[in-house]
Order: C-alpha cells, then sequence, then structure tokens
C-alpha cells in the first residue's frame, strides 16, 4: 500500500489526482458561472473577498493537482505545458478563461440567442438583444447610400466589372506579361474612372444623372479606398525618388511636401479641400467634393507611402547602384529594372500597413459631408422610427471592416512570403 | 490672385486681427477660465490645451497597455499569448472612427442617468454624463509643486554620483529605495512644515430641474473625453504591442543565454541586457505612433469634445468665415506639435544609439 500525499501529485496515482483536479477545476467554473449569471454565491458563508476570489483559488488548486510531469498522457502533458507550467502561469490561465467565460456568454445571448431576425419594424424587436431587423431593413441604404433604388444596378455592374478587370491581370498570357505593370497603373485606373463616370453618375447614354452628394454607404468608402489606393502609389514612389535625387530643388521640395502631410492630421487636410481650397479658384469652375476628397486623401497617404518606400530604397546595398551604372544603366534604368523592383518588395509590410490606414481612414470623409457607410449609421441612428439602435449598426459596421482590413493584412503576408528571396 | 478676388467679392480682409475679437461662444470642457466674453486667441489655447490632455493622457496608457499586451504576445502561456494576439488584430483592423463612435453613441450610452447611478470605491460616479470622481483642493500648492520639483532635481544628481561612485570605487547604493525616499519624504514635509493643506471636495447629487440632475463638486469628466481617450488608447496600444514584440524579439538569443551564462539574474538579465537593446529597437516606431494619437486625436471633433479642431477649425471659422487663416493656424499648430516631438525624440535616440567605432 502506497501511501498518498495529496500534496504532491505524482504519476502513481495519476488517476485519482486528475479526477479530483478535474472537479476542483469544474467547482470553480460552476461557482463563477452560478455568480455571475444566476447571481447565487454557493460560497457566501465565506467573509466577503474571499468568497469572491473562490473561482480562483479553487481553479489554482485543480491546475496544482493536475500539474505531474511526465504523465505518459499526451493531452495532458501539452496542457500542462502550455498553460500550466508554475502556479503563477496557473493562475494567469484562470482569469483569461473565466474573462473568457464572463465576455464571451453575454455577447453570444447578445448576438443570437435574444436577438431579434426576423419583422420589418422597430416593434418587432423586444427580445433584449440585438436587433437585427434593423440592419435588414436599412441595409440597401447602408450599401448605396442615398442612391436611388432604381439605380442600384449600376453600381453593382461596374463593381463587378472592375473586379473582373483587376482579376484580368492574373489570365494574361505570358508573352503579355511586361505589360502588366502598364495595364494596372495606366489603363485599369482610366478605365475605371470612365466607368465611374458614366455608368455610377451617369448623364449620357440614357442613364439617370445621380450626383455625388447621393452617393454613399459601403460602395463609397470602396470607390474612395480605390482610386487613393491606385494613385497614392505612383505618387508616393515618386516621392520617395525626388527625396533621395541629387538635385537640391527637387530634393528639398519633396521633403517639404512630406514632412507637410505627414505633420498634419487627415482631418484638417480635409477641411482644407472643403472650405479653403475653393477660396483659390477661380469664379464660377467648381471642382466636384468627392473628387476632392479623393485628391486629398491620395496627396495624404502619398506622403506615407514614400516615406515607407524611401526605406526600401534606403536598405539595398550601395553596390546595386554600382553594378547597374557599370553596365551603362541611366537613372531611369537602373531604378525601374534594378533597384525598384528589389526595394518594393522589401517593403510589402510597410505599403500593406499604409494601404489599411487608407482604409481606415475614409470614414473620416464624413466632415465634407460626404456619408459613407459610418456616415449612414449616424444618419440612420437619428431616424425617428429608428432610436436606440447605434449598437447593432457600429457592430454592423466594425464587423464589415474588420472582415476587409483583415483579409488585406493576411493577403499582405501571403505577398510577402511569396516575393521573399534571400540575399 | 483667385483667393484675392474670391475674398473680396465675399467681402473677407486677410489678417489675423481677428484673433483679438470677443469669440462669444461657449466651450464645454476648459482646462483655464473661458467665457464667451474672451478673445479667439483665448479660445483656441483652451481648444490647444484640451488636445494636449487628450493626447497625454492617451500616450501614457497606451504606452502601459502596449507594453503589457507585447510581453504577453510572447508569453509562454497558451492563453495568454493568443488572448493578446486576438485582442491586437481585432482593435487593429476597425477604423478608429468608428470605434470613437462605438463607445461613445453606443457604449456610454448604456450608462445610468445621474440620479440612479451606484456609488463607486465610496466616492466616484460614472454615469451618462461622465465620470466625476472627488476633486483634490489645495492650500499653498505652489510650495508643494517646487519641493517636488527640487526632490526631482536632487534624485537626478544623487542617481548621477551614485552611478559615478559605481564606476569608479564599485560602491553600490540602493538607488531605488533612496530616490523613492527622497521622492516622498520631501514633499510630506511641507505638509508639516510648509502649511500645505489637501483635502478633498465630494462630487453631490443636485436637482436642476424636476428630472433633470446632476453632479456638483468634484472633478467630472465629460464622457466626449473617456470615449476618446479610450478609444484612442485602445487602439495605439495594438501598435505599441506589435513594437514592444519586435523589439523584444530583435535582440539575439545569443545575449540572453550570454547574460545568463554569466550569472546574472532572470530579472537582471531584462533589466541589464535585453531592455537596453530592445528599447534602441522600440522608440522609433514608437515615436511615430505618439505622433499618430496626437493628429488622431483630431478626430475628437466627430463628438464634440472640444479640442484644437473643433473650437478653432469648427466654431471660430463657421463665426469670422476666415477659413485661409484659421486652416492655416490650425494645420501649423499641428506641424510644430509633429516637427517638436520627431525632434525631441531624434535626440533621445541620439543618446541611446550604439556608439560604433
Amino acid at each position: 500500500m502506497i501511501n498518498t500525499n495529496i500534496l504532491k501529485p505524482n504519476k502513481e496515482k495519476i488517476n485519482l489526482f486528475l479526477l479530483i483536479g478535474f472537479l476542483f477545476f469544474s467547482l470553480g467554473i460552476l461557482d463563477f458561472c452560478l455568480n455571475n449569471f444566476y447571481g447565487k454565491n454557493i460560497t457566501a458563508f465565506l467573509p466577503g473577498f474571499i468568497s469572491f476570489f473562490t473561482p480562483l483559488i479553487f481553479g489554482m488548486i485543480g491546475l496544482y493537482l493536475i500539474r505531474i510531469e511526465f504523465s505518459g498522457i499526451k493531452l495532458l502533458d501539452n496542457l500542462n505545458k502550455n498553460i500550466n507550467t508554475n502556479n503563477f502561469n496557473a493562475a494567469l490561465s484562470i482569469s483569461i478563461i473565466l474573462l473568457i467565460i464572463f465576455s464571451v456568454a453575454p455577447l453570444l445571448n447578445w448576438f443570437i440567442l435574444d436577438a431579434t431576425f426576423v419583422g420589418d419594424s422597430k416593434e418587432a424587436c423586444n427580445g433584449g438583444g440585438a436587433c437585427w431587423v434593423y440592419i435588414k431593413t436599412w441595409f440597401n441604404r447602408f450599401m448605396y447610400g442615398m442612391y436611388p433604388n432604381a439605380e442600384q444596378w449600376r453600381i453593382n455592374a461596374t463593381f463587378i466589372i472592375v473586379l473582373g478587370l483587376m482579376a484580368a491581370g492574373y489570365f494574361f498570357p505570358l508573352r503579355y506579361k511586361k505589360y502588366l505593370t502598364f495595364y494596372y497603373v495606366i489603363l485599369l485606373p482610366i478605365i475605371s474612372f470612365l466607368l465611374i463616370y458614366y455608368l455610377i453618375s451617369g448623364g449620357e447614354f440614357g442613364l439617370e444623372w445621380v450626383e455625388t452628394g447621393a452617393w454613399g454607404g459601403l460602395s463609397l468608402t470602396f470607390i474612395v479606398a480605390f482610386f487613393s489606393l491606385i494613385f497614392c502609389f505612383p505618387i508616393g514612389m515618386m516621392l520617395a525618388l525626388g527625396r533621395r535625387s541629387d538635385l537640391a530643388v527637387i530634393k528639398y521640395s519633396s521633403l517639404s511636401f512630406i514632412e507637410f502631410w505627414r505633420g498634419v492630421p487627415l482631418i484638417t487636410v480635409l477641411f482644407m479641400s472643403a472650405v479653403m481650397f475653393p477660396m483659390f479658384l477661380p469664379d464660377g469652375t467648381y471642382v466636384d467634393k468627392l473628387i476632392r476628397v479623393i485628391v486629398a486623401i491620395t496627396l495624404f497617404e502619398a506622403a506615407y507611402t514614400a516615406e515607407v518606400i524611401r526605406g526600401g530604397l534606403q536598405a539595398l546595398p550601395r553596390g546595386q547602384y554600382d553594378a547597374a551604372k557599370s553596365l551603362g544603366m541611366g537613372y531611369w534604368k537602373l531604378h525601374i529594372f534594378v533597384i525598384l523592383p528589389q526595394a518594393l518588395k522589401l517593403v510589402i509590410p510597410g505599403i500593406a500597413n499604409t494601404f489599411l490606414a487608407l482604409v481606415k481612414d475614409t470614414p473620416l470623409i464624413f466632415v465634407v459631408g460626404l456619408l459613407e457607410l459610418v456616415g449612414m449609421l449616424n444618419l440612420a441612428k437619428t431616424n425617428p422610427k429608428w432610436l436606440g439602435f447605434s449598437m447593432e449598426g457600429y457592430v454592423f459596421a466594425g464587423i464589415i471592416f474588420w472582415i476587409i482590413c483583415y483579409s488585406m493584412s493576411k493577403y499582405s503576408q501571403k505577398l510577402e512570403l511569396k516575393f521573399k528571396t534571400d540575399r | 490672385m483667385n483667393a484675392q478676388e474670391n475674398m473680396d467679392t465675399r467681402g473677407i480682409q486677410f489678417g489675423f486681427g481677428f484673433l483679438k475679437q470677443e469669440a462669444s461662444f461657449d466651450i464645454q470642457f476648459s482646462l483655464i477660465d473661458y467665457d464667451g466674453s474672451m478673445s479667439y486667441a483665448r479660445a483656441y489655447l483652451v481648444g490647444l490645451l484640451n488636445t494636449l490632455l487628450v493626447s497625454f493622457i492617451g500616450i501614457i496608457l497606451c504606452t502601459l497597455l502596449g507594453a503589457v499586451i507585447g510581453v504577453a504576445r510572447l508569453s509562454t502561456n497558451y492563453l495568454i499569448r493568443n488572448t493578446a494576439s486576438f485582442y491586437i488584430e481585432f482593435f487593429r483592423n476597425i477604423p478608429l472612427l468608428l470605434q470613437i463612435f462605438f463607445w461613445y453613441f453606443a457604449a456610454l450610452r448604456a450608462l445610468p442617468m445621474p440620479e440612479d447611478a451606484p456609488l463607486l470605491f465610496g466616492s466616484s460616479f460614472m454615469t451618462i454624463k461622465g465620470f466625476y470622481t472627488p476633486a483634490p483642493v489645495w492650500n499653498n500648492f505652489d510650495i508643494f509643486l517646487v519641493t517636488l520639483i527640487i526632490a526631482l532635481v536632487i534624485i537626478f544628481f544623487f542617481n548621477k554620483f551614485a552611478k559615478k561612485k559605481q564606476e569608479e570605487e564599485g560602491k553600490q547604493y540602493p538607488k531605488f529605495l533612496i530616490s523613492l525616499g527622497i521622492f516622498i519624504i520631501l514633499p510630506a514635509l511641507t505638509f508639516i512644515l510648509g502649511g500645505v493643506d489637501l483635502s478633498w471636495s465630494f462630487p453631490v447629487l443636485k436637482q436642476l430641474a424636476l428630472t433633470s440632475f446632476t453632479y456638483e463638486g468634484g472633478m467630472g469628466i465629460p464622457p466626449e473625453l473617456i470615449a476618446l481617450t479610450l478609444a484612442l488608447t485602445l487602439y495605439t496600444a495594438t501598435f505599441i504591442a506589435e513594437n514592444v514584440r519586435a523589439g523584444i524579439q530583435g535582440v539575439g538569443k545569443g545575449q540572453k543565454e550570454a547574460a545568463a551564462s554569466i550569472g546574472l539574474t532572470p530579472s537582471q538579465v531584462l533589466k541589464l541586457v535585453i531592455m537596453p537593446q530592445a528599447l534602441r529597437i522600440i522608440i522609433p516606431p514608437t515615436t511615430n505612433q505618439y505622433l499618430n494619437l496626437t493628429k488622431n486625436s483630431s478626430l475628437a471633433a466627430a463628438i464634440a469634445y472640444p479640442d484644437l479642431v473643433l473650437v478653432f477649425a469648427g466654431t471660430a471659422m463657421m463665426q469670422t468665415g476666415r477659413a485661409i487663416e484659421i486652416v492655416g493656424i490650425t494645420m501649423a499648430t499641428y506641424l510644430t506639435i509633429s516637427l517638436a516631438i520627431s525632434v525631441l525624440m531624434n535626440w533621445y535616440n541620439k543618446r541611446i544609439e550604439i556608439q560604433e567605432k
């Protein structure tokens, strides 16, 4: 008969220890759940603050008892190694587990269990959870803004065509591959602009004219982000090259341009485009609000892109420049064929971050009165028929933006791996 | 000049004389004395101070949170590591403006009205109208402040002296304990000798009208400030956490092993070997984040927190119509703050740089 010291978990009595440990652990969780969700305190006989910590204490005893090294059970060993190496770690793990239970359960209730999905008016929502009817009713507005319902197919069609054109680059035959950059940097923006001008804006070919003030919702977010992204990259590249130029005029004008845009907040830039810029125009000329906004965001983000690209240019060893020059390459040939392909590859993460920042900055265009997704939410929130659902709206927009940004960052990581070359 | 023509047709003159005119609008939250009868220049100062206040609080909080999350990201504990990366991925990929709106319009609006607010920590109230907490009431505050500065100066010179002694004679003083002692004892002495006196003013519920209540006394922190600070902190901390992680990972494994092998304790390894090297990697991108936070604080205008943009580029511009001057001043202000912080940080960066031969 082996004497069992209950304070020293060992391998001989492993089943006993596992059982007791598991029981203690479950007791801790049970106590916590009863406390928080049912208002019952099973340890109320203990003094105030000890009874508050009982879930933690039970959990820690439980984890202590199952902390058996080399138990031979793979799952247990993994568990111990990852969350249960010592008492401090165990306490942290328990706190995290309790925190997760504490936050996930009410969220689940709000999101799904108590939420209302069917109905068509505010009265349908009385479950105490989220009112997704609100999102359903306003979905069209959130996507297309004030764009007339009957004309929304035009936005859809444009987006599908542009997406198709973007994807077309992948299917270029091999011998046209060299025109790919030209296609993406020059041809695609022009085609997209013409499409948006004639199809979304309309006014010709029998299509009804829709002013830009009526554009809005997520489609406007995409339009602004798309054009700013496309234009800010070449401008940023020029600025980065300009900053490293040998000509003092070009160098210092690029430098001050970059530092100026990087030093001011975007919101003041948008203010400038909205109220200050029209002052400088000759009488009678008018530049559309949307175009002014796109130009402002493009210049702003181009400055950031320039700094990122400069980082890549600086990271290249001098030998690359010297070697290219010794082959008799001029400035443009040298940069286009030797320097930029290597430098851009290095700065993919930085560029991706700048692009992400750009997408996340688009909601700011509300300051000039353009209502994209977040702006539409604020508008819908004040509708007297649908007061009190701001939470649902923000959560909905948050999910959409999260999906866009997260997939962009994942894609950039993939690109980074694809172009990674060891030197 | 088109601008000149346009301004002439609208009857606006270029010039900064308007700064001396009476502002005649009120500002909800101000650190210095202000009312509508004061000048636009004063209103500008109020806005600037509010911007600096929210940036300052935000920078401190996001540094603390970012450091904790960044270290947690490298934890050996599976749960902690993944919770930290979940936090980072979650808050980093949602636009800041949306987060500010969420906290202000959705989360903080769910708080109780002043009359039903529960008591927190025995003295504070968290209500839909803001956070009310006891405020200190000082007598002879200037004496206390001067003593505090003197204490800091003494600590600075003491540490210099101790370092010199250690380098010359190898003698070690309990630096931290003595510094802490000086820091506590000297200001405490002023309470006994200098006639400094501290009492607290507590918030008290007051009825304004039949159904309208508010708190008087104490210190009221408006919900705009809370929402803005929360959003800025949670958002910026994700970037700082990534910087901290990259910095710690950037220190070679050999460094840690070498330090451990000459017999340093784990805390010494962290303090003497890893942190000094990691800080060199962490500081430049973190400075950038501080600048971003300061610039992002201008989003305050969206929830009517009276910062520089709202007070000056918003209200003041509406009233005077001087778009060029006001937008120019606002941009110049941000530019100055940005350049000042980056000059400061470049200087600090130079100081801690490795002196290569």
